[in-house]
């Protein structure tokens, strides 16, 4: 198991390139509450310009690490850089990273106009140029002429629009977000997803997005760095995660997997054949510096998996035990004769299956990831 | 027969409520409003007519008791506000939440014993002879004792303590209602504290504000005892002259006149102030 | 709808008429002080069917709480016996006594025939006296050995160290020390004005020697006892209670004479109870219950030997404070005629709001 973080395809080195490049750096940064670490010696640098994703379950310490970034709280340890400069010992209010709250606490008792002209009020802009500045971006994010609406008229997707549109005015250095999808329903979820990534864009700022959704990391995201306890697992670009996870937390939490406990019998290079708990041997590769003996989980994503007679490499049996249609997220549950279920993707939902048809499920054994057992 | 029970239900629900408003608040005040119009010409004669308003308007003693109850009653409202705030604050969002439950009883207390017995925890501690006067005394921080009773320092001070409840009340529930996240959102947006109280804090507790400073004055302006009690012998307050009226010179028709524009007056006062802080008591108090 | 209702009133009205005639009840309108519990148990003790229950009042809130309820709610007043004639007249709030049922032979006659002399109307006697008493000045002799009159109360050399209670008896004490006599001008408007006018100058010029206007016994005994004020204007009775506890403090008969008022038996008109209240009266004449009385109220009782019937240190202070020229010069309250009571009010506010 890694501990810190990897960097598998971490950017360029600061050596070569010098600290200007990154919008935002933190190196060694950790943070304790009396006795519990919440964030514990964490580095990251973020490139000018991209979109950057922190991604962990809740309770992960990224929220701190987000407040620390924008000065809510101070670390215990280590150094915050924007733009190359300390800003730990700068107050919340002058550091130009701006946020796009959970709940996007937009202020309700100013309209929309008022919202976003707070910023450039308490800069000190003159009053023509702060109504210039807010028609031109209430332009740029899509909501002309909402300027004198009240906050509880706009849409959820609005209102995330606006909150943004509030933090952008100001051109920050790094603008933060804070899970702000997750107040909204599935639909507009996705369809934010795609317009978050459009405004990144368009502005050219960079994101620090916060989220628990390993889908929204993976859809918008340049880099994401995968978190847990406090820790960075793994840094990479969506691709890297997903194909090359480190670790049994990265290959669990990125992309779905089926996984199965067992313990490894014998190895030949990387490829290890596997006793599983529940009985029945299999084959994959051990992706960390597990050994014969140990304990381990064996990942496979769905779409890794076939069904078609003929295929090279691990074969089991099974019976079909449903289908599960999702257009083109569609899988097949397959009870395989061990007695686990396996997931197999189905993307051009095979009209020949049935419930109870024999079925032998196949895979190649490098995409079959064997990682040390995950604690519990 | 499904409806019927429903109206039969609805009707049962309001008639305590129809009631009490009727009967205690809306009677009343026409009973008032009747004997003020009511002329005295002799032994049990009476006719109808604004005489006793003009009586009032023509005693300077009337109206400037009147003027003076309202502005101490203002300031009363002011001082609770400017106090009240900070402890309401720190209740709703700084105290921990066992300790906010402590906080809030504590600001209970002085309601648990009725205004008189308040009244005479002010005096004793503030009497030429009583605690203060005794200690700094003996400390030889004075050499001869000192009266702080009977002067509207007093007064003003013994009203504060007893509506500041009532200020505190709806602005911590108000605050209580606010988002942390609205602050650091304030502060991530560049502002300073002060700009995060004046532009996020105060609008928010508008409502707790304005309905925390209705109640405080109403009731400041309608307090009898403590500007009597601790107000001594430079104590006018309206009321008073009311009960006088009423008690001690039998007569009602003054007596109700006075209520009835104690109650216009401080109604306008409300009025003003609301029209000159730009609220309204649908945006405010009425809001949900 | 009107059945259920007819039905639950009528309910009502059985339980209500079920209460009340299982026992009477006695209720009392009166000053504190003068019903002790002592002998409230007494008394239920003796008529086990009548339930006492006591109302503490002062003059005008009697008056007050009789007009608003048309003369119901109590079944025995105890007013002063100038403050029965006109609230009766204007009000119509008492019922004639029937002074067969009370053994009047046993009051003082003075006292009887001097109430009955100010409560006749239309031939009907509507009071008897119950307990008298006197106003006048009070004064911590150690500190202020020469006060003997109402004006004393505004000498300067005793600034910041009197006081009063801005009610109408300091109006007519001032008016004696300016050398009026009140009572001769209560038929006369004008020169009655004229002589409030002169009194309400006096007394806002008085304000900046008093420290404050007392508002009750009480309080003006916590402004004696601890020796912010060393001289009052007081009830007799109040001055006695204090001379228990300090006896540098005694009660002053002014110059002009001490006023002196005397409280009554009075029927209220919508009294239930008019024999239970002529029990009541006659209880408390009996001479072992007008000890109890006078003990807890410190006046003195309208029977003819109502000093010897007072407590050993009450009498001691009586007889330290009145020699028999001061009971010559006695200055009983006389009727009050309608419309002087708002002259005298307007005097008081006058006073109160003056500001120095």
């Amino acid at each position: 198991m890694s501990n810190g973080a990897v960097r598998d395809d971490a950017p360029p080195s600061t050596a070569t390139e010098g600290p200007a490049m990154y919008d935002l750096s933190c190196s060694r940064v950790t943070k304790k509450f009396g006795a519990f670490t919440a964030v514990s010696d964490v580095s990251l640098d973020i490139p000018s310009g991209s979109f950057f994703s922190i991604l962990g379950p809740s309770g992960c310490g990224k929220t701190t690490l987000m407040r620390m970034i924008a000065g809510f709280e101070t670390p215990s340890e280590g150094d915050i850089k924007i733009k190359g400069e300390s800003v730990v010992a700068v107050p919340p209010n002058r550091r130009n990273v701006k946020m796009v709250f959970q709940h996007l606490a937009l202020f309700p008792m100013m309209s929309v106009g008022e919202n976003i002209a707070y910023g450039l009020r308490c800069r000190g802009e003159s009053r023509a140029e702060i109504g210039k500045k807010v028609a031109g971006i209430l332009d740029r994010v899509g909501l002309p002429g909402t300027t004198d609406k009240r906050i509880e008229q706009l849409s959820g997707g609005q209102k995330q629009r606006i909150a943004i549109a509030r933090c952008m005015v100001l051109e920050p250095d790094v603008l933060l977000l804070d899970e702000p999808l997750g107040a909204l329903d599935l639909k507009l979820r996705e369809h934010m997803k795609i317009e978050l990534k459009l405004l990144q864009h368009q502005f050219e700022t960079t994101f620090l997005y916060i989220t628990h959704d390993q889908s929204e990391a993976l859809v918008m995201s340049d880099q994401v760095a995968v978190m847990n306890a406090g820790r960075f697992e793994q840094i990479g670009s969506p691709k890297a995660l997903y194909d090359a996870p480190v670790s049994g937390f990265v290959a669990g939490f990125v992309g779905d997997a089926n996984c199965l406990p067992g313990t490894i019998a014998d190895m030949s290079g990387t490829e290890a054949r596997v006793m599983l708990d529940d009985g029945g041997a299999v084959v994959g590769t051990v992706s960390d510096g597990s050994t014969v003996g140990d304990a381990v989980e064996l990942f496979l994503r769905p779409e890794a998996l076939s069904l078609r007679d003929g295929e090279d490499g691990m074969r089991v049996a099974g019976t079909v035990d449903s289908l599960l249609f999702n257009g083109a997220n569609s899988r097949i549950l397959v009870k395989i004769d061990t007695g686990q279920m396996i997931e197999v993707a189905d993307p051009s939902h095979t009209a020949a299956m049935a419930e109870g048809d024999p079925v032998s499920v196949s895979w190649r054994p490098e995409r079959a990831r064997v990682f040390a057992r995950r604690t519990r | 027969m499904g409806r019927d029970a429903g109206r039969l239900s609805l009707f049962l629900l309001f008639t305590p409520f129809v009631l009490w408003i009727g009967l205690l608040i809306v009677l009343p005040q026409i009973g008032i409003g009747y004997v003020s119009l009511r002329e005295k010409i002799g032994i049990n004669e009476f006719s109808f007519g604004l005489k006793n308003y003009a009586d009032f308007f023509n005693e300077p003693i009337y109206r400037n008791t009147l003027l003076r109850t309202a502005w101490i009653s203002i300031l009363v409202t002011a001082l609770a506000l400017v106090i009240g705030f900070p402890v309401a604050y720190y209740i709703a969002k700084i105290a921990k939440e066992r300790s906010r439950a402590a906080l809030f009883l504590m600001c209970l207390i002085p309601l648990w014993v009725s205004d008189l017995v308040r009244a005479y925890g002010w005096i004793v501690l503030l009497r030429e002879t009583g605690v203060i006067s005794t200690v700094l005394l003996r400390l030889g921080i004075i050499s001869t004792p000192i009266e702080m009773l009977y002067n509207d320092v007093t007064v003003i001070i013994g009203l504060v303590y007893t509506v500041i409840l009532f200020m505190i009340v709806p602005l911590v529930s108000t605050l209580q209602g606010m988002d942390d996240a609205l602050l650091e959102a304030g502060y991530n947006l560049g502002g300073s504290r002060f700009t995060v109280f004046r532009r996020i804090i105060v609008p928010y507790a508008m409502p707790g504000i304005v309905a925390g400073c209705i109640i405080t004055f109403m009731l400041t302006a309608g307090s009898y005892l403590t500007p009597v009690l601790l107000g001594g012998k430079n104590s006018s307050w309206f009321t008073e002259q009311i009960y006088n009226q009423f008690i001690t010179r039998y007569n009602w028709e003054a007596g109700a006149t006075f209520g009835v524009l104690l109650l216009l007056f401080t109604s306008l006062v409300v009025w003003a102030g609301l029209m000159l802080t730009g609220q309204s008591l649908a945006t405010t108090v009425a809001k949900d | 709808m009107t059945s259920i209702l007819r039905a639950l009133l009528g309910g009502t009205a059985i339980a209500l008429l079920a209460g009340s005639a299982n026992a009477e009840t006695l209720r009392l309108l009166t000053w504190g002080s003068y019903a002790p519990d002592e002998l409230v148990q007494k008394f239920e003790e003796e008529y086990p069917d009548i339930d006492v229950e006591v109302t503490f009042s002062n003059n005008e809130e009697m008056i007050a709480k009789l007009r608003a309820t048309g003369g119901t709610g109590f079944d025995l007043a105890q007013p002063s016996h100038d403050r029965v004639y006109a609230a009766q007249t204007e009000y119509n709030i008492y019922k004639p006594l029937d002074l067969s049922k009370i053994d009047v032979d046993k009051m003082t006659p003075k006292l009887v025939e001097g109430v009955k002399a100010n409560t006749t109307i239309d031939g009907e006697v509507y009071s008897v006296p119950h307990q008298w008493g006197t106003s006048g000045i009070m004064a911590n002799i150690k500190e202020a050995p020469d006060a003997k009159g109402w004006g004393d109360l505004c000498d300067p050399k005793y600034k910041g160290r009197t006081s009063m209670r801005l009610r109408r008896t300091i109006l007519l004490g001032m008016g004696y020390a300016l050398g009026y006599d009140p009572f001769s001008l209560y038929d006369d408007k004008a020169a009655y004005q004229e002589m409030l006018d002169k009194v309400t100058a006096k007394l806002i010029d008085c304000k900046q020697i008093i420290k404050t206007y007392w508002t009750g016994g009480d309080d003006l005994s916590a402004l004696m006892l601890s020796g912010e004020v060393i001289l009052s204007e007081t009830w007799d009775s109040t001055a006695f209670k204090i001379y228990a506890e300090n006896p540098d403090i005694v009660f002053i008969p002014p110059e002009t004479g001490a006023l002196a008022w005397i409280d009554t038996f009075t029927l209220p008109r919508g009294g239930q109870a008019d024999d239970a209240a002529y029990k009541w009266i006659n209880f408390v004449l009996r001479p072992e219950n007008v000890k109890i009385m006078s003990a807890s109220t410190g006046s003195l009782a309208a029977v003819p030997n109502a000093v010897e019937l007072l407590p050993d240190d009450k009498r001691a202070a009586v007889e330290a404070a009145f020699h028999d020229r001061d009971i010559e010069n006695l200055k009983f309250f006389a009727n009050i005629p309608p419309g002087l009571e708002d002259m005298e009010g307007i005097a008081l506010e006058r006073i109160k709001a003056a500001s120095n």
